[in-house]
Order: C-alpha cells, then structure tokens, then sequence
C-alpha cells in the first residue's frame, strides 16, 4: 500500500486525537442528517407511475400521493399525516434512486 | 495393429477437446489480456502433474437448438495435480466453450472434484470465468449452481477452498467464491457483481462501468470480497502458490512445517514504535520483526486496513497474525476490521492454527454511519470467534488496550494461553483524557484553571493507570516483557501449548452474530 502518498491527519477518538491515515471508504462515508417528517423520500429505486395530488393541495393523513414502481411491485406512497403539498420533485416516468426527495410538505395551521 | 489404431483415435479425439472453443475463441481470449483456463491451470499446477477428469463429458440439452451444438468438455476443465509437491483438487471454466457458461453437465463436473477433493481430503481450487447461467438450460442451469453451494458448504472448515475470478462471474455464480475461504482476483480481468451495468442502468437510470461496479480493486478494498489483489494472472497464480505452501490440507492436519529462520533484522523491534501513544506506526514492521524470515502473507490487504490479518511462520509453523493497524483509522475497531478479524480468526481455529494477536488500539470507531451499519453485531463477531477458538491463543499488547476493544483483542477473559504486554501498554477501561474528564470532574470543573486542573488530572491517570502493571497484578497479564524478548516468548508459547487441549460444550454448532 502507498502508505508516503498521503499526509497524516488528525483522528479523533473519544476524547484524544490520533495521527493516522484515513482509508477511502472513511472519506466516501455519507454525513448522517436527521430526517424531516415534512419529507417524503423513495425507500427503494424505481419508477414513478402516477402521482395523484398537486402543489398547494391539502391533503388529509392516508390519502394516496403517487406510485412507485420498483422491483415489479407498485407501491402505493401515502400522506404520513394531514398536511398542506409545498413542492413536488417528481413526475410520472421518471426513475430514482433510493431515498430521493420526492414531496416536501409544510404545516397547515389548526392541522396537528 | 487394431490397438495402436484405438490409441491414436484417442489422442486425436482429446486434441479436438483440449482446443476448447477453438482457435477463433482463443484468440478473442487472448485478446481480451487472458490467459486460456487450460494455461492457468498448466501455469498453477507443478509441471506435469496435472491429470484430468471427464474430458469427455457432454451436455444433454435438446432445446433451443443445443440438440447439434457440442461443447468441449462442457465449458470446464477439471482434474488434480499437485502445487509444490502439495495434492490439489481443481476445475478452470473456459470461456472459449458459450463463454464459460454453466450448464447442469459443466456443474456436475465441478461438484464431482469438489467430492473428490472432500473425500481424499485435499485442497480445492475454482478458477471461474464465465458469462453466467446458461439460461438456454434453464432450470438445469440453477440446479447446477444449488448443487454446487451446498457443496461449498459442506466442505467449509474441512478442506481449504479457494475462488480465482479471472474474467465475469456474475448473479447466482458469485455466491460459489462467496462461500469458500479466499478469492483472488485480478485488475481489469475479474468482475463480480449481483446485478451488472445494464440491470443497474435499466432499472435506475445509473451507469457505472463493470469495472467500477464489481471490478478487482473495488472487492478487494471497499466489499472486501476479495481476500488477495493482483496486477497480472501470473502474480495471481504466484499468491496461490504463496497461500497453499502456508496453509495445512485439510483440518485433520497442520500446516507443512519448514526449516525454521531467523528474522532478517529489517527494523530494531524496540524502535518502531514511537513514545507518543497519539503517533502512528506501521504494525507490520513488527510483524517482519517477529516472523521467521521476516515473511508475512497479508490477507485483505486492501479492505479494512485498519486491521492487519494473514500468515507467517514461526519456528517453521504457520500462525496467524491479528493486529491493529494504527497507520489507517488509528488501529481503531469498527464493522469491516470486525468482520475480517473475526472470519480470519475462525479460518484458523478451522485449520490448527495458532494465533498471534498484537494489540495497539484505542477504542471503537464513533459514528452515526458504525452504529447504524451495526458495528454491534459486526463487533460481536470477533468475541465469539476468540471465544470459540479453541488454537492456541497468544496476545501480545504493544501499546494501547483500551475499553471493549482491550476485550475484544483476545484478552485472557475470552480464553487466551498467553498474555504479554510491553512496557509501553496501556490497558485500562479508556483513554486517560476521557476517563479523567469522568472520574474527576467535579474536581475539574470547581478548579479556578479548568484547562491546567484536567491536564493535572490526565497526568496523574495515566501514572496511575495507563500501563501494563494493573492487569498484571491482577493475573490477566502473565508477564510483561521487553520488546526484544517477544519472538523468543511466542516461539515457547508455541512449544508449550502443542498438545492443548480445549473442550467445548457439545452442540450442533453455535449461532455466531452473522
């Protein structure tokens, strides 16, 4: 291994920091964020085959928001909770990768 | 003469098969940068040894137009041979015959050296280079494959088993390597992968080259599928021999003992490590220093190199080294490092190898991505392989043992034969920093200096307890050594421990964290 061709870096481990070298599935690690409940993101790739709902629509908890296609099944996404649709990302025939935003949701006062 | 007629028939038959898909699907071969499968073999195997099996076999397909189409050697070449002197079972698909495709014929060929190989006791290797199912015989095809896993299986801890990819081995085919002990693969030659490309790009819109997808570097670094890299087939062939002169033929024997050597005297053993606990070190400096002629046959170089695994000889007997590598992640324990160590561990218990364990750590690695990946599951593979083994077991601490890594590292408390620890070990339940900012931190924050009282306070730990002394007053130390002593302390431990003997509950077998 090229062990001279990189630069020692500082890796902290609890409470003390080390000189090492990192390895490149450290480095190509994805930063964990804290999922928002107003996002509805694909939990597998596939294709979108319908989408039943439009920007400004507010739509009540269990109603159906789109279809997506994947590994030959049709899952049915629906509204996690009443809520008003700010923004949609996506449209019928498009394919996505896994945890893609699809819906972005916002608040509807007197709504809990 | 009717005699001298039947055997030139013969000889004239054999050539027509030994030419496999003929010369135009050689040259493709050639061209692709590949060796044939019967050079790969001829090339592994010592000169003249080969015999082969079932030149003659024939598939039975009568569909989709098979019923005319004959295949030499239905696309695998099997047989036995010897490497360096060692007896071996092997089988090389032959991608000039429908691209290497397997066939029910082509896999009951393989399964029936793998019986071979199992019942004589002797090492098999796969050199598999093949376009995949041959979907012309449909279920046939995954019969093949079944037969062949269950196999796999079976010998798994009875006979070495080892995987060359030397051209596409993709869908079910992966999962034969996938279930033996080492695979080998070869830059721009080999690819393994579930799913390729095109399935990847119909489905998601994705492209990604073969090689990026499932090529050598990629297994051997970031799946850690693939336990030794090479650059050509030659040097591949060359590690084959490297491994197969290390390890023992079956789990019935140990490994072939050689004239024991003196380390080459690469690097002063007492000079590698530096003073400072914070700064790096390349562990397998230490390894050269310990090892009979400085030899060392790294395993997953690549991947999880936090962790530096592979054999070495001491005293002419092959061991197995474990250890920390403070160079990558700062030697640190994590879901990859865990799972190689552990698989490593298990290989050798399997095989009548002892294990070396040299311990320089400083914990488990933090993160949202370790915890949600499961690095307690991963973790707790490396418990139960140390636990389980029932080799003897030899650690020595060089520097750091801290927390659960200190455990995990093959402590005395999950069944180690020798414990040795430099002067320079630390053990203790963490690092003085943080064990200070808990122990006294009310201290800490009532002094009028926070900074100069926590600075105080770490000192006055890491007199305390960041050393070797604690656990040996304890026992869980058996004796702390200089640095120059270790090599003669293993080699007596070895001595000591040739007839151990280790009993185990009996049970049909354990549920290891997997």
């Amino acid at each position: 291994m090229e062990i001279e061709k990189q630069e020692l870096v500082d890796f902290a481990v609890t409470a003390r920091k080390y000189k090492t070298l990192l390895t490149k599935k450290y480095l190509n690690r994805k930063p964990w964020v804290n999922p928002s409940a107003y996002e509805i993101q694909s939990i597998i790739p596939g294709t979108i085959l319908s989408v039943f709902v439009k920007e400004g629509d507010i739509v009540s908890e269990g109603s159906q928001l789109l279809i997506l296609e994947a590994m030959k099944m049709l899952n049915r996404i629906e509204m996690p909770f009443t809520a008003r649709i700010k923004k949609i990302n996506v449209e019928v025939g498009l394919r996505i990768p896994k945890d893609s935003l699809m819906i972005e949701l916002e608040a509807v006062d007197g709504v809990e | 003469m009717t005699l001298k007629k039947n055997i030139l028939a013969l000889r004239q038959k054999k050539a027509i098969v030994e030419k496999g898909g003929g010369d135009k699907a050689i040259e493709k071969q050639v061209a692709m940068g590949k060796m044939t499968a019967r050079e790969r073999i001829l090339n592994l195997l010592d000169a003249n040894s080969f015999h082969e099996y079932d030149l003659f076999v024939e598939h039975e397909e009568r569909n989709f137009g098979m019923d005319d189409k004959v295949l030499a050697g239905d696309g695998v070449i099997t047989g036995t041979g010897t490497i360096n002197g060692a007896p071996i079972c092997i089988y090389a698909q032959d991608f000039t015959v429908m691209g290497g495709s397997l066939g029910l014929k082509h896999a009951r060929k393989i399964t029936k050296i793998m019986d071979h190989a199992l019942r004589m006791k002797v090492p098999c290797i796969g050199i598999n280079d093949s376009g995949g199912a041959r979907i012309q015989e449909g279920i046939g095809a995954l019969a093949g494959y079944g037969e062949i896993f269950y196999r796999n299986t079976m010998a798994s801890g009875v006979i070495p088993q080892i995987s060359v990819i030397l051209g596409p081995c993709a869908g079910g085919a992966v999962y034969s390597p996938a279930l033996t002990d080492f695979v080998f693969v070869v830059e721009n030659i080999s690819k393994m992968f579930i799913t390729g490309p095109n399935v990847i790009e119909t489905v998601l819109g994705e492209k990604i080259s073969q090689e990026d997808l499932g090529g050598a570097r990629v297994h051997a670094e970031i799946t850690g599928n693939a336990h030794f890299y090479a650059l050509s087939e030659m040097e591949c062939l060359d590690q084959i021999k490297k491994l197969i002169d290390l390890i023992p033929h079956s789990n019935q024997q140990k490994a072939p003992k050689v004239e024991p050597k003196a380390p080459k005297s690469l690097k002063n053993i007492e000079n590698i490590i530096p003073a400072d606990p914070k700064q790096p070190y390349d562990v397998r400096d230490i390894i050269y220093a310990l090892a009979d002629d400085s030899y060392f046959l790294e395993v997953h170089e690549l991947w999880a190199a936090n962790i530096v695994i592979g054999f070495g000889r001491l005293n002419g007997e092959t061991v197995g080294f474990v250890a920390n590598q403070p160079m990558y992640l700062a030697g640190v324990l994590d879901c990859d490092s865990s799972d190689k160590a552990a698989r490593f561990i298990r290989y050798c218990d399997a095989f009548n190898i002892p294990i070396i364990t040299l311990e320089d750590m400083p914990g488990y690695l933090p993160g949202v991505d370790q915890e949600h990946a499961g690095v307690i599951r991963h973790g707790a593979k490396m418990l139960y392989a140390y636990s389980e083994a029932t080799v003897p077991k030899i650690t020595v601490i060089l520097r750091k043992a801290y927390g659960g890594g200190y455990i995990a590292m093959n402590s005395r408390h999950l069944g180690a034969d020798f414990m040795m620890a430099w002067p320079s070990a630390e053990i203790a339940v963490m690092g003085p920093e943080g064990a200070a900012n808990i122990i006294f931190r009310k201290e800490i924050m009532e002094a009028e200096d926070e900074d100069a009282m926590r600075q105080q306070k770490v000192q006055e730990y890491i007199e305390k307890f960041a050393n070797p002394y604690v656990a040996a007053s304890k026992g869980y130390i058996d004796a702390v050594i200089e640095p120059m002593e270790t090599r003669g302390m293993l080699l007596h431990a070895l001595e000591v421990s040739k007839n151990k003997d280790d009993y185990r509950p009996a049970k049909k077998h354990g549920i290891p964290p997997f």
